[in-house]
C-alpha cells in the first residue's frame, strides 16, 4: 500500500459531521458569475501569519498573489506538486484565463485558504470561521466557490 | 473541504468540491462534487499542464448545470501516485569529520539559495532556519545513535516542524538539481527517504524515539505515516 492509499484509507474512516437540510444555491450563469477558490493547503503569503498545527482561521489571498507558500502540517501528501504549479493546487492561472474567454464572469478579487488537518469536530470552522471566510467572499460579489482539498 | 462546502452554500455561494477521498465525500455529502483520484496533494491533477487543468475545471463546473443535488460525479481520468524516487543530483562527501547529512546539506545550500532567489518564497523555517538545518540534522544524528530527544537541543522542541523544515529545504533545492517532466506525486517524498542521507537520518532517530518510548505524536509525525 502506498502513502496515497494508506492515507485514503484512514482518512475514510475518519469521523464525519451530517448536514441534515443542505442549504442548495441554484447559481445564475457561469458567465456571469464571479468566481473563488477555496482551498485546505495553507497557503499564505511570505508576510501573512504562519499556519499553526490545528489553526482553525484562514488567510485570505490576493488575486494577484503568486508567490504563496504552503503552510500546511500534514507530511502525509505531495508538496512538491505546488512548488512545480501552484495552479495544481491553486488554479488561479486558470480562472484568469477562463475569465478572459468569457467562460466564467469574473475571478474573485480575493481567495480564501483554510488547513486541513482540522480537529475532529470542526465546530470553529462550521460554526465561526467557515461562515466569516464565506462572508468575507460574499462581501466581493462571489457567486461560486470551487473547493480545492490537499 | 466538504463541511466548508456545507458552510459557504448556507451564506449564498454555490459550491464545487474537487474530493480526493471518496468515502468522506459521500460521508458528508457536500452539494457538488467531482471526486479526483489524483496523488494526494495534487487536486488539479498534473503540475504544468494546463489542457488537464482546464479539463477538471470544465467537469467541476459542469456541475453546477445540475437542478438539484447533491451531486456527486467521478473524474474518469486516475492518477497513481509515482513508485519510484526521482532522479537528483547530491552533493559528494566533503567533510569526513561531521555526519553524512550534516555534510550533504551544508552541500545543497546553494541549490536551495537559488531556488529561493527564484521562487521568492519558501516554506522553510517553521522551527529553523536554512542556515541551521545542518545543525539539526547532526542533532537527529546524535538521536538516531541512542542520545535522549530533550537534551540535544532541537529549537523550540517541535520535532514534526524541525522535520519538516528539513524535508521542505532538501525539496526545495531539488527543484534546482531535477531537469526534465515534473515528478510525479510522491517522487520527491521516495527521494527524501530513500536516496538522502537526511532521510534516512529522520527515520533512523524516529525509530529510536519510538524504541525508547517516546509519545507517539512526537515521533509519528516527522515522516509520513507509512514510514
Amino acid at each position: 500500500m502506498n502513502g496515497d492509499q494508506a492515507m485514503r484509507t484512514h482518512a475514510a474512516l475518519l469521523p464525519a459531521p451530517q448536514f441534515p437540510d443542505p442549504a442548495w444555491v441554484t447559481p445564475k450563469p457561469l458567465t456571469q458569475s464571479t468566481v473563488a477558490i477555496v482551498t485546505s493547503a495553507a497557503l499564505h503569503a511570505p508576510d501573512d501569519a504562519r499556519f499553526a498545527a490545528g489553526d482553525t482561521g484562514y488567510r485570505l489571498l490576493d488575486q494577484d498573489s503568486r508567490n504563496l507558500a504552503m503552510g500546511h502540517w500534514s507530511p502525509n501528501f505531495d508538496h512538491m506538486g505546488f512548488k512545480l504549479d501552484l495552479n495544481v493546487v491553486y488554479p488561479i492561472d486558470r480562472l484568469e484565463e477562463l475569465a478572459l474567454r468569457g467562460v466564467i464572469g469574473a475571478v474573485a478579487p480575493r481567495h480564501v485558504s483554510f488547513a486541513g488537518n482540522q480537529p475532529d469536530d470542526v465546530s470553529t470552522i462550521r460554526l465561526d470561521t467557515g461562515p466569516a471566510a464565506a462572508a468575507e467572499l460574499r462581501r466581493d460579489g462571489v457567486d461560486v466557490a470551487i473547493f480545492t482539498p490537499v | 473541504m466538504s463541511v466548508l462546502a456545507h458552510v459557504f452554500e448556507a451564506a449564498g455561494i454555490a459550491t464545487v468540491v474537487l474530493s480526493s477521498v471518496r468515502e468522506m465525500a459521500a460521508k458528508v455529502s457536500p452539494p457538488r462534487t467531482l471526486h479526483c483520484e489524483f496523488p494526494l496533494g495534487r487536486p488539479l491533477g498534473i503540475p504544468g499542464d494546463p489542457v488537464f487543468q482546464h479539463d477538471v475545471l470544465s467537469r467541476a463546473f459542469a456541475l453546477l448545470e445540475a437542478p438539484s443535488g447533491p451531486v456527486f460525479v467521478e473524474h474518469p481520468v486516475v492518477i497513481e501516485a509515482d513508485g519510484q524516487p526521482v532522479a537528483c543530483s547530491l552533493p559528494p562527501r566533503f567533510d569526513a569529520s561531521v555526519p553524512p547529512a550534516v555534510d550533504e546539506a551544508s552541500g545543497l545550500r546553494k541549490a536551495y539559495d537559488r531556488s529561493l532567489a527564484k521562487r521568492g518564497v519558501t516554506s522553510v523555517g517553521r522551527a529553523v532556519q536554512a542556515a541551521s538545518i545542518p545543525d539539526v540534522l547532526g542533532m537527529l544524528h546524535a538521536v538516531a545513535l541512542g542520545a535522549d530527544w530533550t537534551t540535544v537541543g532541537f529549537p523550540g522542541g517541535n520535532t514534526t516542524a524541525i522535520c519538516h523544515d528539513i524535508r521542505t529545504y532538501y525539496e526545495e533545492a531539488a527543484l534546482e538539481l531535477v531537469d526534465g517532466p515534473a515528478p510525479g506525486g510522491r517522487a520527491m517524498e521516495d527521494w527524501f527517504f530513500d536516496r538522502t542521507e537526511a532521510g534516512g537520518t529522520v527515520l533512523a532517530a524516529r525509530a529510536a524515539m519510538r524504541d525508547a518510548g517516546v509519545k507517539f505524536p512526537i515521533w509519528f509525525y516527522m515522516t509520513p505515516g507509512q514510514r
